[in-house]
Order: structure tokens, then sequence, then C-alpha cells
């Protein structure tokens, strides 16, 4: 049987749009249903999976690091790699490569690649579909 | 395979870019083999009109040389065998219908949008 791959092209940088937390959720439940996934960051995308996001504490919510819990990108990124480990699942995230020097957003997590748009392009022809996440 | 991108937000950081990244991305794709065309809306219906220029960017001493030019990299896309579609409609919104264009772009109406985009293996929204 013919196993179903799914590219998502992210563009926001992270904790700018409500947009890359849908985007996470898709690719999770893709990785839910058994279909492969890449992921290529492009743009501020490549902040997503930066390995030195620290969770902050938050007075205006009256509480300490441990409390507020801050949801970091990277977690998410690293949490998806895991679920597709488990499953058996393809999961190729790729940074493009001169958005990452652009912004000195080298460092990211373990499991991330850098690539460039032709690796986009051979994602995206290798998949059963593909959706684009753009910056408004 | 062959992929119809969809742009519809203009001049989107096209300053500190020095040129449009989904326009650069495929062009990049473009060089790299890639089969695809181009349907402009919204406000990147602009991108199509004739004349228009930049003057390069200045932040206090800090003066950019080269600024960008999507025009120019319209033309490169045709030239490179991309057919830009431009959205008939929305030209006629921005009062643009009239204006001198890049002279390789298909208009199309809204109406002729399903028939364009069944004839595509994938479709980029942008």
């Amino acid at each position: 049987m013919t196993r179903t791959r799914l590219t998502f092209l992210l563009m926001d940088a992270p904790f700018e749009s409500s947009r890359t937390a849908t985007a996470m959720r898709l690719i999770d439940a893709a990785l839910d249903r058994g279909i492969d996934v890449n992921i290529f960051a492009y743009e501020g995308a490549v902040g997503l999976p930066l390995a030195a996001q620290t969770a902050h504490a938050n007075a205006v919510h009256g509480r300490d690091a441990t409390e507020e819990d801050h949801p970091l990108p990277r977690e998410w990124v690293a949490a998806l790699r895991d679920k597709a480990v488990e499953r058996g699942l393809a999961f190729d995230w790729v940074n493009c490569g001169l958005c990452v020097e652009e912004r000195g957003a080298a460092g990211s997590i373990e499991g991330t690649r850098r690539g460039t748009p032709a690796d986009f392009w051979a994602m995206a022809a290798a998949s059963t579909n593909t959706l684009v996440v753009a910056t408004a | 395979m062959k992929v119809l991108n969809i742009l519809s937000t203009g001049y989107r950081a096209t300053l500190e870019e020095q040129d449009d990244t989904v326009l650069w991305i495929s062009q990049a794709m473009k060089r790299a083999g890639a089969e695809l065309d181009l349907l402009l809306r919204a406000s990147t219906v602009n991108y199509v009109v004739e004349g228009q220029r930049v003057v390069p960017l200045s932040i206090g001493a800090r003066s950019q040389r080269n600024a960008p030019d999507v025009h120019a990299q319209l033309r490169d896309l045709a030239g490179g065998g991309a057919t830009i579609f431009l959205l008939r409609e929305d030209l006629e919104l921005y009062g643009l219908l009239d204006r001198p264009r890049l002279g390789e772009v298909r208009l199309i109406g809204a109406g002729g949008l399903p028939g364009l985009l069944s004839a595509y293996d994938q479709v980029w929204h942008w």
C-alpha cells in the first residue's frame, strides 16, 4: 500500500501568529493518521526549532517559570519529531539555509537539517499534497 | 509535477529582503528544474505595472545599495518559462487595468479559476 506523505511550508516567526500553532496541530493530526510529513521552514519559521528558546516566568500572570509552563515552539517540533519516530513515520524538518544565516538563527534542535528551495521542491514532488502556511 | 503559486500579499518584507520572497523561492525552484506558474491577485497585481521603482532604503547612516525590483523578478520568471496569470477583477479594483504592464502576463477572470486550478498537480497559496 502506498504511504501518504504531506509537505508543509511554514513561514511565520515564533510567537507572532496563531497560524504556527494551527500548523503544528495539523502536522500532529497528520502523524496521528499515520501520514509521513516533511516541513520546510522558510523565512522567520527557521526560528521555530531554535534550541536556545527559554521559557520565562510571567509576573503579570503571577507565576514563576515552572508554574507558567510557557510553550516553546522548539518543544512542539521535538514532540512532533519524537511522535514520528515512535510511530515509524517520516519526519523531515528542513530549515532554509539562507534564512538561517540572515537571521543568525543557527542552532536548531536535533532532527532538523539545513536545506534550500530545491529541497522544498523535492519534498513537494514526493508528497501527496503540500500546504503552504504563509505570513500574511 | 506542475505547481501554481498564488500570490496574495504584495511587497511583503521586500525592503529587507531586496526581493519578494515568494518570487525568490519560485526563481530558485525554477533554477532547480521546477515546473511552476504564478497567479497574481490582490495587492500583488501591482507587480506587473511598468515604471515602478524603489528608492534604496536608508536608515540613519545605513544606506542600501540594491533595492528590490519585483517587476524584474516577474520578468525573469516569465523569461524562464513560467506563465504569469493576473486576476482581472483585482486589476480593475486597484485601478490598474489600463496601466502599461508586463507584456508576458495573461489576464484571467474569477470565473476561469476553477479550470485553471484544476490544471495543476498542486496549488500553493502565499
